[in-house]
This record gives C-alpha cells, sequence and structure tokens, in this order.
C-alpha cells in the first residue's frame, strides 16, 4: 500500500494491486484465465469483487478483446473512458465490458485498459496518439469512442467514422479534457 | 350651410380640429385594444434547453395552468409565435440557432430570459462551452430568477411581461 | 467550388431523389437535438444524429470542485431524477473514503429513488402525448406527477434539483407523519396509473401508430448495448437493482418486467409497468424501515480519497447509470465519468430509423426514452 508522505506533488499513476492471498475465487479464476492465454502481455491490476481491472498494451488489445469476447462470454461495453496521465505522458483509455447473456456474469464488470502515448501540442488525427479500434469486436463502443476522440484527441484506427461529436462544429482549441486545458477564471 | 362654415381660409384648421378630436376618441381605445389581445394570448417557442424545460412543462400541468393567462404549449411553427422563453444554458453551438429562431418570429416579439443560466450563465459560469447570459444574444424583456425557477415565479413573469406590453406603443 | 468552406461545413453531392432535412435542434418536441434525415419520398434513407447542443462540461467542471461541491453540480443533467443521478457517485465516493451507511439511510434513499422514477417517467409519458398529438396524455401525467413532487418536496424541500443525498447518507431524516401520507398517496397514485390504460395503452390509435415500428430484435439489443427499459422491451431480463443489489434492494422484491415484441408500442408500455412496481417497492420500504436511527455521517473538511478508482452502478428511469470516479489523494477527483443510458441508447436512433416511414419518426424518437441534457453531460 502507499506511504501517505511519500506521495510528491506530481500525482502517482498506477492504482495500488492487492495482495495476493485473500482475492475474490470467481474473479480470480476469470483473470487467471486471462494469464495463462496471455502471460506476461496482460498485466492484472486489481481483483475486487465484481470488478477486475487488466491492463494491455495497445499492440495486443485486439487479441485480448477477442479471447474476452468469445471465450469468457462479455458481449458488450457499458462506457469507454479516456484518462489522461501528463506525468507518465500517456493517456489511459478504459473499457468496462459486461454481459447479458451470461447469467454468472450479471454481476461482473471488466475494465480492459490500454495506454497511447500523449505530445504536448496534440494535432488530433495526425500525431502518434493512435489506439486500434474495438467497434469491430464490441459494436457498441461506435459513440463513445467518438466522444473520446474530440475530448482527448485519441485518435482510433479503424473507426468508420472519426467525427466530432458534442463539441461546437468551430472548436479549434486543444481537446477540453487534457489537464492542460484549463478552464477561465481557475 | 356647411359651405358656408368651411371657407377655403379655416379647412387646415377644421381638418386639423377633425383629427385632434378622432384621435382623442379612437386611437387610444384602439391602441389599448390592440396591447389587450396581444397580451392576454402570447404564444412560446419551444426552445426547451435543459433543466428549466421541466418547469415549464409543468407550469402548463393542471395545477399551476399557465394556459388561463393564453399562453398555449404545444406549437408547430414558430412562425406563428410571438413569446421566446429561453428556459435554460445556451451554449456555444446553439447560440447562433437561437438567434436564427429569433429572426424567423414575426414582429412584434418579446424575450423571457428563465433561470440563473439563460441571465449570467448560473452554476456554468466557469465551463468552456456556455454563453454567460444571453444579452448579446437576444433584447430581452423579463429575466425571471431562479434554478429553476418554481411555475409560480415564471406565471408572476409573464405578468410582468404582461405589464410592459400595456405601456408599450401599439404601431 | 473550389473556394475554401468555413470550419464544420463539408461540400457533398446530392442524388435528384434524396432530401435532406434538419429535424433541428429547435423542434416542437423536447430537448435540443438535432437528427440529419435522408428521405426518399416518405421513406428515411438515413440518419445521423447531431447530439451536443446542450454539452456544459460537466465531467471538466467536476475536476475543479471537491467531492461535496460536486453534488448539485452532478445533479443537474436529470434535474427531476436527481436522486438516481447522483446515487453511483454517492456509493463510488462513499467506497473511496471508506464511509459506512446507516440502515435507516439506505431505506431513505430506497424511498427517494423510487419517487424519483415517477416524476421522471411521468414526465416523460407527458411529453410522449404531446409527440403524438393526444393532449389528455400530457395534462393527466402532469398534473399526478405533482403528487409525488409534493411528497419530495415534503423530505427535501425543492420541486427538483433536490440535492439529497450525500456521502455517508442523506441530508435530513423524514419529516413527522411521513410514513402514512407517504402510503396514503402511492395508494392514490397507483389507482390514478391503472387508469392510464384506458386513454392511452388500450387506445387503437395509440396501438395502431406504434405497434410494429422500430422493432429492436433480442440480438440486435444485446449487440448495441443497450439499456434500461429499452432492452427490457425486446426480451432481455436485465435491471440492476435484481442483478447487482445495491443499498437495501436485496432485501426487497422486485419483478422485473419483460415484453417480447421490442416495438416502440412494448418501449411505451415498460415504464408504466415499471411505476407500478415502484408503487409495491415504496410500500415494502415503508414498512421494513427500522424505526430510528441517524441518517448521515459527520465528514471531516475536505476529504480525500486514496489513490484508487471504483465504477457503481444504479437503475435509473433510463437505464444503468454507472459513474467512474478516479481519485489520486487530493480533495478533488481526478476524473469523474457518467455513463449514462441515454447516450448509449443513442446507437439505436440510426439503426432503428433506416427504413421507417417519416411519420413513424416521433414515436419511434422518443419511445428510446433519450433525455438530451443527459446524453450531452
Amino acid at each position: 500500500m502507499s506511504d501517505p508522505e511519500n506521495i510528491t506533488e506530481e500525482t502517482e499513476t498506477k492504482p495500488i494491486v492487492e495482495k495476493q492471498e485473500d482475492l475474490p475465487k470467481f474473479e480470480k479464476d476469470q483473470s487467471d484465465k486471462i494469464t495463462a492465454k496471455f502471460g506476461s502481455k496482460t498485466e492484472i491490476a486489481f481483483v475486487k469483487p465484481d470488478r477486475i481491472k487488466v491492463n494491455v498494451k495497445k499492440e495486443d488489445i485486439l487479441d485480448v478483446a477477442s479471447f474476452i469476447r468469445d471465450e469468457l462470454n462479455y458481449d458488450h461495453a457499458e462506457s469507454v473512458t479516456g484518462v489522461d496521465f501528463p506525468a507518465d505522458k500517456e493517456i489511459e483509455v478504459v473499457y468496462h465490458l459486461g454481459s447479458y447473456t451470461d447469467p454468472q456474469l450479471s454481476r461482473q464488470v471488466l475494465s480492459l485498459a490500454t495506454r497511447a502515448p500523449r505530445e504536448d501540442n496534440p494535432n488530433p488525427g495526425n500525431d502518434s496518439t493512435i489506439l486500434p479500434s474495438l467497434r469491430d469486436i464490441f459494436y457498441s463502443v461506435e459513440f463513445h469512442e467518438r466522444e473520446c476522440f474530440e475530448m482527448l484527441g485519441v485518435f482510433f484506427e479503424g473507426h468508420p467514422d472519426n467525427r466530432r461529436l458534442l463539441l461546437p462544429e468551430d472548436w479549434a482549441d486543444l481537446p477540453p479534457l487534457r489537464k492542460d486545458f484549463a478552464i477561465k477564471g481557475r | 350651410m356647411l359651405k358656408d362654415l368651411i371657407t377655403p381660409q379655416n379647412a387646415n384648421a377644421f381638418v386639423g380640429k377633425l383629427g385632434d378630436i378622432l384621435v382623442k376618441a379612437i386611437d387610444q381605445p384602439l391602441e389599448y385594444a390592440i396591447n389587450w389581445g396581444r397580451l392576454w394570448s402570447l404564444w412560446p417557442v419551444h426552445i426547451e434547453t435543459a433543466c428549466c424545460s421541466v418547469e415549464f412543462g409543468a407550469a402548463s400541468s393542471p395545477r399551476y395552468d399557465v394556459e388561463r393567462f393564453g399562453i398555449i404549449e404545444a406549437f408547430g411553427s414558430l412562425r406563428q409565435c410571438d413569446l421566446v422563453v429561453v428556459q435554460g444554458t445556451i451554449t456555444r453551438k446553439m447560440a447562433p440557432r437561437l438567434r436564427l429562431v429569433y429572426d424567423q418570429m414575426p414582429e412584434p416579439k418579446y424575450v423571457i430570459a428563465m433561470g440563473a443560466c439563460a441571465i449570467t450563465g448560473g452554476l456554468y459560469f466557469d465551463s468552456y462551452n456556455v454563453l454567460p447570459g444571453i444579452d448579446g444574444v437576444l433584447p430581452v424583456d423579463v429575466y425571471v430568477p431562479g434554478c429553476p425557477p418554481r411555475p409560480e415565479t415564471l406565471i408572476q413573469g409573464c405578468m410582468l411581461l404582461q405589464e410592459k406590453i400595456k405601456r408599450m406603443k401599439a404601431r | 467550388m473550389t473556394a475554401r468552406l468555413p470550419p464544420g461545413l463539408q461540400l457533398e453531392k446530392v442524388d435528384e431523389r434524396i432530401m435532406t432535412l434538419n429535424v433541428g435542434p429547435q423542434h416542437p418536441g423536447s430537448g435540443h437535438m438535432r437528427l440529419i434525415i435522408q428521405v426518399d419520398g416518405d421513406r428515411i434513407v438515413s440518419c445521423d444524429p447531431d447530439p451536443g447542443y446542450v454539452h456544459r462540461g460537466e465531467e471538466k467542471m467536476a475536476e475543479y470542485r471537491n467531492y461535496i461541491t460536486n453534488i448539485p453540480h452532478l445533479e443537474r443533467p436529470v434535474i427531476h431524477d436527481s436522486c438516481n443521478i447522483l446515487y453511483p457517485y454517492c456509493l463510488g465516493v462513499e467506497e473511496l473514503l471508506g464511509l459506512e451507511v446507516s440502515e435507516r439511510a439506505k431505506y431513505v434513499r430506497v424511498i427517494a429513488s423510487e419517487l424519483n422514477r415517477f416524476t421522471y417517467t411521468l414526465y416523460w409519458l407527458a411529453i410522449y402525448g404531446i409527440f403524438l398529438g393526444h393532449s389528455t396524455m400530457f395534462m393527466w401525467p402532469a398534473g399526478d406527477r405533482e403528487l409525488a413532487i409534493d411528497l419530495l418536496e415534503k423530505l427535501t424541500g425543492a420541486r427538483v434539483t433536490h440535492s439529497y443525498f450525500v456521502p455517508g447518507g442523506v441530508r435530513n431524516d423524514l419529516p413527522a407523519n411521513f410514513e402514512d401520507v407517504c402510503l396514503r398517496q402511492i395508494n392514490y397514485l397507483e389507482k390514478r396509473l391503472k387508469t392510464y390504460a384506458d386513454i392511452f395503452y388500450d387506445n387503437p390509435i395509440l396501438i395502431a401508430r406504434t405497434e410494429k415500428t422500430g422493432v429492436l430484435s433480442r440480438e440486435d439489443a444485446i449487440r448495441l448495448g443497450t439499456t434500461g427499459t429499452v432492452l427490457r422491451a425486446s426480451g432481455v431480463d436485465y435491471d440492476v437493482r435484481v442483478k447487482e443489489p445495491y443499498d437495501v434492494y436485496d432485501e426487497l422484491d422486485v419483478h422485473t418486467n419483460v415484453l417480447k415484441n421490442g416495438d416502440s408500442y412494448d418501449r411505451s408500455k415498460t415504464p408504466w409497468l415499471d411505476m407500478l412496481e415502484s408503487c409495491n417497492i415504496i410500500r415494502q420500504a415503508l414498512e421494513k424501515m427500522p424505526k430510528s436511527g441517524s441518517v448521515r455521517v459527520k465528514l471531516k473538511p475536505n476529504p480525500k480519497g486514496g489513490n484508487d478508482e471504483v465504477y457503481k452502478r444504479v437503475e435509473s428511469g433510463r437505464g444503468s447509470l454507472g459513474a467512474y470516479i478516479v481519485s489520486r489523494s487530493k480533495p478533488e477527483p481526478y476524473r469523474v465519468k457518467l455513463s449514462v443510458g441515454s447516450f448509449r441508447n443513442l446507437i439505436c436512433m440510426p439503426y432503428l430509423l433506416k427504413g421507417e416511414k417519416l411519420g413513424n419518426m416521433p414515436a419511434v424518437y422518443w419511445s428510446l426514452n433519450y433525455w438530451p441534457v443527459e446524453a450531452d453531460r
């Protein structure tokens, strides 16, 4: 567990990993299946009752997502969230996956997280912040990925329609949810 | 006999005096009648933006019944309406469309700004996408404060607008 | 044609037969949302939703306010269902700060949450009446809704935007004699709700206008990731109150209403059946509630979360509403994301409207239970 006195001005970025002895059993089985198949390409961030988090690199995310859909029976994505970590120079995109068809998984929400490199002067669509789109695997992420693109500048490769959704048409500033976009007066 | 009364010399004065009598007899009551017709049938456009639209809908419900003031809720075309009640936050994406809606309405038209967000930006004064009040876009007649204002407050705002219309020039 | 276009405009080649229409941001329905529709005669060929006219930047502003001052902000997306949209946020913050909620507070929360389901669904039904031109269906729900608003005003002090839930419980206890008044009004409300079948659900004109339009099959509903009454009208039995019970829903008996056809008629009937179910839930909760106890936890000023993240879900009027909170040892949250039912169901709109007649569009559009302010946050 991290020590309160050791936290510096720049916020820490990786969440805490649980101790191995007292993890809940069903969730541990699920995460073990993933590590059995993919080994060191994935990292299990935490295993809590009803919630598992898996960190993947962006090159492997399509394989891991297909495995989760086919073998573990997760069938839709509840939401796609982008979180900006300027200290790490990375942007993390978290997919929350759920299942409607499998009765054992009706309480579980699996968080699949991946990171993309972040540039200080973003040019959304034309710089190195690119991630593969999961739309062919989970169709329900279509509008969520569009919103993530315009709010954080992450370009999703393979998405048929990377346009803006919520912001005004003439928005020419930084993507708003980045930490260096400051609200006026604060 | 009339020909003896109206000579070419005093015809102007006679017509002028007749005009004065007619103005006093007809024009003021006519203006009063036109304004009376306008203020008892204000038809609002649907600009149901955000939160305050819920209280505007509640004002049309049977308990508060704004329809007894002539303000009818459900409308198809905005070319038949004469009141714009801006209910809630106007964002930068919506502002040009709001002006377009206002320009499409025929004269005379009135504007009520309802809610704190329409007056000064309200709770969202520091957001990146919200206009700090609609004063820059539309000429506002009555401001109704509240977040959201109760239906009774909105009805008081409409009655203040009616007082204002009574004092306006009709033509 | 070689002139430079202003930003946001695009040039496209048009077909002589197909016309592009704007169901514009200002329309005689409710809420600011634009649908760019292309029609061929009377049939809709394609539909492109354009939300964002009420995007106020809630998630960005939540990072500048601490956990307690965020409460009036985060309840504004749906002000008449404000308890339900604060619910997952409060559950998440309680887990981050490690707070214990008392039993009585949990029952009071359940009662307030179910009363909010009435105010939201009755307003939605009233606007559905206007969309279809049925003005009695506007007046009856709008009037009956005032009964539920009266109860909430006695409980919380405000008609809408209650700001009632805080991390650790609720703001204040029930007023004196609240249980009797609540029971009487809920019984009367239930009788009134059953009369809606005569004017609306058994009305042959409504049945002719909404049956077999906008049919969403069961597989499509799962694949598109829909939620709430849209999902339950297509034959999938999923309700967060039953599948992942929060607070005291595991001690109450909740019955899920599932209809099979997936057309607009079923989607308009499921919320009404859910409201009748809410009456039973409130009666059970009033019976089982502990008679005394505190309802609020004393917090230190500026509480800080640890280095953690949490995702909690709740069933609201539109569907499953989730809050994803990331905290990094500061009084303000690092990131707050609300995963709302309206935004998740938005993907059904282009999918269902393709091939429909233009006259069926209002019935399909509003039956998807889409609240524009919530989807834009």
